[in-house]
């Protein structure tokens, strides 16, 4: 028998809340699921690579289905040709799920203003955190993940909720 | 070389009623649209142009006739291009169609087609290719206002 194995009553629980636990989980282990559609998309790669690795806040693991991941990054400008397509990407996701707008073209239509250019995915979808820029930093990226995690952790999760 | 080829064309095409200039390198041919399929005809079997760059527009919305169709050509044995350009009017904005002549016209004139609504006699195939199929009017046309959005999805309150 491994000594580990024997038990003598010293750490054997911890207690904390429920909300705070689960929510630490999950903070941890964002699985993103990259849309990405233009200019931005060189950002992303830099700060998904080994210069400023996202893998550090457990969100660096991209999942290309919308069914296996729980942020979605909006990575570019949307037309609105490409959103029923993304509001068929955001629907797919199961809950609890997130939603980045990164870069001014997701957040607001950035500097396009016509007859093509939503004008930010908030039209269509919820928003949790907003990264400007034209391009972001990676520096902002990674700051708006940390203001993500923040909210996941400060927030209350549900085991059964009225939308399960 | 590519001087001589165009000075040829240049007389050649000023003999048939078009104005012909030279403007940045390239010669730039104003012709009426009924000259339109006999021009590019003799443009590709009897001078050699055989790649199809471009058919575009031009909206003058204060101009009679108010569009310019423009066409580019470039020859790849001589490495010379030249610029076709004839007018329409507002209330009849269609030309024919270069279709025949250049098979990678078809979908160059489906864009014209859409964004700013010239019509092309004898292409039977002028869906949308950039744009969706519901889009009102033809946004690259001065008259499309700018902040009109036609969205496909509802927006969320």
């Amino acid at each position: 028998m491994n000594a580990g194995d024997q038990k003598d009553g010293a750490f054997e629980y911890l207690t904390t809340r429920k909300d705070e636990l689960v929510g630490w989980a999950r903070k941890f282990s964002l699985f993103p699921y990259p849309f990405v559609t233009a200019c931005c998309a060189m950002e992303f790669m830099s700060v998904s690579s080994t210069m400023y690795d996202t893998d550090r806040f457990g969100a660096a693991l991209p999942r290309f289905s919308p069914r296996q991941s729980d942020l979605l990054m909006v990575v570019g400008t949307i037309t609105h040709k490409q959103a029923p397509v993304l509001r068929r990407v955001y629907e797919q996701m199961c809950e609890p799920k997130w939603v980045m707008a990164f870069g001014v073209c997701a957040t607001s239509g950035g500097f396009y203003q016509n007859y093509a250019a939503l004008q930010g995915i908030d039209k269509i979808i919820p928003v949790d955190v907003y990264i400007p820029g034209c391009p972001p930093r990676p520096e902002s990226v990674i700051d708006g993940i940390m203001q993500l995690q923040e909210k996941i952790a400060g927030s209350s999760h549900p085991i059964v909720s009225d939308r399960f | 070389m590519s001087a001589d080829l165009l000075e040829r064309l240049r007389a050649r095409l000023v003999d048939e009623g078009r104005e012909a200039a030279f403007a940045h390198g390239l010669l730039a041919v104003q012709i009426p649209r009924e000259a339109l399929l006999d021009t590019a005809k003799l443009l590709k079997e009897g001078f050699g142009f055989d790649l199809f760059l471009d058919v575009t527009a031009v909206d003058w919305p204060d101009r009679d006739p108010r569009f310019d169709v423009v066409y580019h050509f470039y020859s790849t044995r001589d490495h010379v291009r030249v610029r076709l350009k004839t007018a329409v009017t507002g209330t009849d904005p269609v030309v024919d169609t270069l279709v025949p002549l250049f098979g990678a016209a078809a979908y160059m004139e489906r864009e014209c087609h859409e964004m700013l609504g010239i019509g092309f006699r004898g292409n039977d195939d002028l869906r949308p290719i950039l744009l969706y199929e519901g889009f009102e009017g033809h946004p690259l046309r001065k008259d499309y206002p700018k902040e009109r959005e036609q969205p496909l999805v509802r927006y969320r309150e």
